[in-house]
């Protein structure tokens, strides 16, 4: 016993070590950047609360009442052949029901609040960004600025943004923790995302679901800023030289791994409807 | 690895894709290992040549129908696989602690071989260590626990062990001829796909999975029949004990998922074998649907493996209190409860590909639904303990260490159950440390529980108490030290499969984490050596009464081991707490006036054959290697029609027989202790039962 009690002393002054080092701002989920990701860590604290109602009992119950009913403990009352009470039956149902019924609840409310598809609402025009993974990069298309980047997207603080999300490869998850939900990336479908900035900054964007041997690189940066400094970037965009021609397309499809952001002017404006319809084979009635 | 290695698209006829280059000479790390288990092997088989034993291995175990040999068998492998499935453990812990770096090639694990690591550990612990202990003790224990002399069909069940048998070979044969899949350990499409994994690591994945869940569909087969026609007389299925009831539950979920599986993995093989389009990205195909496939095998399956462990807390929880179990008809109740639902929430699984609201808010809530049967559960536990006298056996260390740590991965399963939540937490470290906190502080704690409890029952000998209670304690510690970093990484956005990062802070964590694995190491060698160490001080440890716990089902009522026939007669059940009610009324222990001869079935080759052709066939399938396939294929069915054929499969076992064996047993008895042996003596009057 006072081996293990020493181990959990060491471990608990390691924990608390490890989390001073860290610090707050590590923790991109409690540290929302946007409404999105802000009701995400709210309804995380409080379905982990509501819960800790039932899990705290189970957890002293489990030390405490084989502890105090140890045999050689004469004190205490023992009856072998006990083995039913109503009462006690109606509690243990009760409360976890009670407990799932509020949670339940919450559940239904926050799916639909949170569903990915629904547009937030805002007094600026929703930004489309359409978005294409592939092996192993993340692809950004503006259709309103006629610019397309690999890696590193912007957007404006305060201002919703409907990713449109589609794969040129294998499945892919797209996820900007600071900013809230992911969804998956897949060939030959379009998933639709709304989230939005409420701070500048630039977060970090990555693919969750493995997608093959360059997955670990797959990653971007989300630059959040005011109007100015982000028509600035579309500017800076707009000055590359290189233009996202079908074989320019054709070799970024060829498999690469940490790639560096790039910059290209001019996509085709039907590439996003193309990569889609590439893998539909013409069988998508859509 | 992979990547290096040329694709081969036409297959040699004699070959098929094998070349010399399938070997990856070129890794240290393989080569090593390689050369550790060629050696390993050289010896094992040289010794068994040397001792003579292989007759003995071969008409004694190999060929044997007992149940409860076959369950020794599925634990032995399972052992070996825990080792081979915690060595990639260590291997993704130890890469991680290492990589930080914001370009691939950090650490010393490239992705190709990395990715391969993760995919074999998650493959092996599920399919080679969980579903074979859990099956083991099955084997071992619930025949015993309803009177039956065997299971319902021996031969199928010979079968269905050597078919897992060669499902495990398969896949550990990928090691060191061509590689293992690199794609997670479902697979999804259209990585999976012949387009982006053109290698053979998916074909060994799906052949070995194939074979052995075919092995596995048909234990559930079997086990569902054996404990609906085999009980003994009076054991009405609201007398079965705890375990027997998990067991069928997760076997009836077996019989219904199993086939899912099949069928998933069939369809994945039309696609790479000849060209169909099922999963592809393009062509019509749809990837959405291999993962609801197999995700509807998927739930299900993470309740094979919880079920008989929840039999398993209930079984020693009324033992160590010396009480009855509270509330067994709710608990019964709760086990349904968790049975039909198990279907309804595959789901939850994929909240992120884009389902409406309505539809992810009725699995979530499904989904937690759930909880409320578990919950009563571990409640019904909890107050079986209440007013008994609990006794610090190791398996009871097992079941409160579970009752801590199952409790708060339940918790955080309700988390990821919460979709908005999910849209955050998923694919995350966060994950990993759920699933991994139910699976090792739920079923693999129960499976360890069961081992401990049983191991008597099965060998006659006791396991070493402070060396169990040893590695329970530091299972323990180091399960939350291996564990609970990783929630915290999950909330500071790191995510699964990760072969690198950049983020140094990550780092600190990891490095806990790892330390926490290298504890767990320390546990698994406690195990180890618990068991050798038991198996040299046996002759200290026997178990001559049959009953070292004074516990209180069925199986404790005949001799440890138990006779290959398990019951000289069987017994007659009045109540659910059989053996318990029989030392209360005086009937335990005493000889009967009159035996009946038995009829036993007979061992058979048939099941090792037929499986090790499997084995043939599978490894033929993977390379292409067509002629190779089709003979073993005709092989198999070959061997199975003369089985079909032979007349000579069963036997009675005499009286004179039985009665030298039960004489042993009862002189046996008398050497316990001062109490048995009065009991013998006043045992004028015999009874039968």
């Amino acid at each position: 016993m006072t081996s293990d009690f020493q181990n959990w002393l060491r471990l608990a002054i390691l924990l608390a070590g490890c989390l001073l080092v860290s610090g707050c701002d590590e923790f991109m989920l409690f540290d929302p950047k946007g409404p999105v990701a802000e009701q995400q860590q709210w309804l995380i604290i409080v379905s982990f609360a509501i819960m800790l109602i039932v899990v705290i009992p189970v957890l002293i119950m489990s030390v405490w009442f084989p502890y105090k009913y140890r045999s050689g403990n004469t004190k205490e009352e023992y009856l072998p052949n006990w083995e039913h009470s109503n009462k006690i039956e109606l509690v243990v149902w009760t409360v976890p029901i009670l407990i799932i019924t509020a949670l339940g609840i919450l559940t239904y409310i926050t799916s639909h609040s949170l569903d990915p598809r629904k547009p937030i609402e805002s007094d600026q025009p929703t930004m489309v960004v359409q978005v294409v993974a592939m092996d192993w990069k993340w692809l950004f298309i503006y259709p309103e600025y006629g610019i397309a980047t690999v890696n590193e997207m912007a957007m404006v603080v305060d201002q919703p943004v409907e990713f449109l999300i589609t794969s040129d490869a294998t499945m892919n998850s797209f996820f900007i923790p600071n900013l809230g939900s992911m969804i998956y990336a897949m060939s030959g479908m379009e998933n639709r995302l709304h989230l939005m900035a409420s701070e500048a900054g630039t977060y970090k964007g990555m693919s969750t679901n493995y997608s093959g041997f360059g997955f670990s690189g797959m990653k971007f940066n989300a630059i959040a800023s005011d109007k100015m400094q982000f028509d600035a970037w579309v500017t800076k965009v707009k000055d590359s030289p290189k233009v996202l021609t079908d074989d320019v397309f054709k070799a970024l499809q060829v498999k690469s791994r940490d790639v560096k952001p790039l910059y290209f002017n001019n996509p085709n404006p039907l590439l996003f409807s193309d990569i889609i319809e590439h893998y539909t084979g013409g069988l998508n009635v859509d | 690895m992979s990547t290096n290695r040329t694709i081969v698209t036409e297959a040699d006829p004699i070959f098929g894709r094998l070349t010399l280059d399938s070997i990856p000479f070129e890794d240290p790390i393989i080569m090593t290992t390689f050369t550790v288990v060629a050696i390993g092997g050289l010896g094992l088989v040289g010794s068994i040549l040397y001792f003579g034993k292989l007759k003995y291995l071969w008409e004694e175990w190999f060929t044997s129908v007992d149940h409860k040999k076959i369950g020794i068998m599925y634990v032995i492998v399972a052992m070996i696989m825990l080792f081979r499935g915690f060595s990639d453990a260590l291997l993704m812990r130890s890469q991680q602690a290492v990589a930080v770096a914001s370009e691939s090639g950090a650490g010393y694990l490239p992705p190709e071989h990395y990715d391969q690591i993760f995919t074999a550990h998650g493959v092996i612990m599920i399919f080679f260590v969980a579903m074979p202990l859990i099956v083991g003790l099955m084997n071992i224990v619930v025949p015993l626990q309803i009177g039956a002399r065997d299971v319902a069909f021996p031969f199928l069940n010979s079968l269905s062990f050597w078919l897992f048998v060669s499902g495990a070979l398969l896949m550990n044969i990928s090691l060191f001829v061509g590689e293992f899949a690199a794609t997670g350990w479902l697979a999804y499409p259209p990585l999976s796909g012949i387009e982006y994994s053109p290698w053979v690591g998916v074909d060994y994945w799906l052949w070995a999975l194939q074979i052995s869940g075919i092995g596995t569909l048909l234990t559930g087969v079997n086990f569902v029949v054996t404990i609906l026609r085999m009980r003994a007389p009076g054991m009405t299925l609201m007398k079965m004990p705890v375990f027997t009831w998990t067991s069928f539950c997760a076997n009836v979920l077996i019989v219904v998922a199993f086939p899912i599986l099949t069928v998933s993995l069939t369809l994945l093989t039309l696609d790479r074998y000849i060209g169909t389009h099922f999963f592809t990205g393009d062509m019509g195909g749809n990837q959405m649907m291999y993962v609801n496939l197999i995700w509807a095998w998927g739930h299900p399956e993470v309740y094979i493996l919880i079920l008989p462990a929840f039999g398993v807390f209930s079984e020693i929880t009324a033992t160590f209190s010396r009480k009855r179990l509270f509330g067994y008809t709710s608990l019964i109740w709760a086990t349904i409860c968790i049975m039909l639902m198990s279907f309804v929430v595959w789901l939850h699984h994929f909240f992120t590909m884009g389902a409406g609201a309505n539809v992810n808010a009725f699995f979530g809530v499904a989904t937690m639904i759930i909880s409320i049967p578990t919950g009563v559960k571990i409640f019904n536990w909890l107050f079986t303990m209440y007013k008994g006298q609990v006794e610090f056996s190791a398996p009871m260390w097992w079941t409160v260490s579970f009752f801590l740590t199952f409790t708060i991965g339940g918790m955080t399963g309700v988390m990821l159950a919460i979709p908005a939540a999910d849209f955050v937490l998923h694919n995350s470290l966060f994950l990993v440390a759920h699933f991994h906190n139910v699976i090792i502080g739920g079923s693999l704690f129960g499976y360890f529980a069961g081992i401990t409890y049983w191991w008597p029952k099965a060998t006659g000998f006791t396991l070493d108490e402070t060396l169990g209670k040893w590695a329970c304690g530091l299972w323990t510690v180091g399960f939350f030290m291996a564990f609970m970093p990783l929630y915290i990484l999950g909330f500071m956005g790191m995510t699964r499969r990760l072969n690198y990062y950049d983020n140094p802070v990550w780092n600190n964590w990891l490095l806990v984490a790892g330390a926490g694995a290298l504890i767990v190491l320390c546990a698994i060698a406690v195990q180890f050596y618990q068991m050798f160490a038991s198996i040299r001080d046996q002759k200290s440890n026997r178990d001559w009464t049959g009953d070292p716990w004074n516990a209180r089902t069925l199986e404790w009522a005949t001799s440890s081991p138990p006779p290959f026939y398990n019951f000289a007669l069987l017994p007659e059940v009045r109540d659910r707490d059989h053996w318990t009610d029989m030392k209360e009324l005086g009937l335990a222990y005493k000889r009967p006036s009159k035996y009946q001869r038995i009829h036993m079935p007979k061992n058979t080759w048939a099941g090792i054959v037929i499986g090790g052709i499997s084995l043939v066939l599978g490894f033929a399938m993977v390379w292409w290697i067509w002629w190779l396939a089709i003979l073993s294929g005709v092989a198999m069915l070959g061997a199975w029609i003369i089985y079909a054929f032979q007349d000579d499969k069963d036997y009675y076992v005499e009286v004179d027989q039985i009665e030298a064996i039960e004489k042993k047993h009862f002189s046996n008895l008398g050497r316990v202790g001062e109490s048995v042996t009065e009991d013998l003596e006043s045992d004028a009057v015999t009874i039968s039962v």
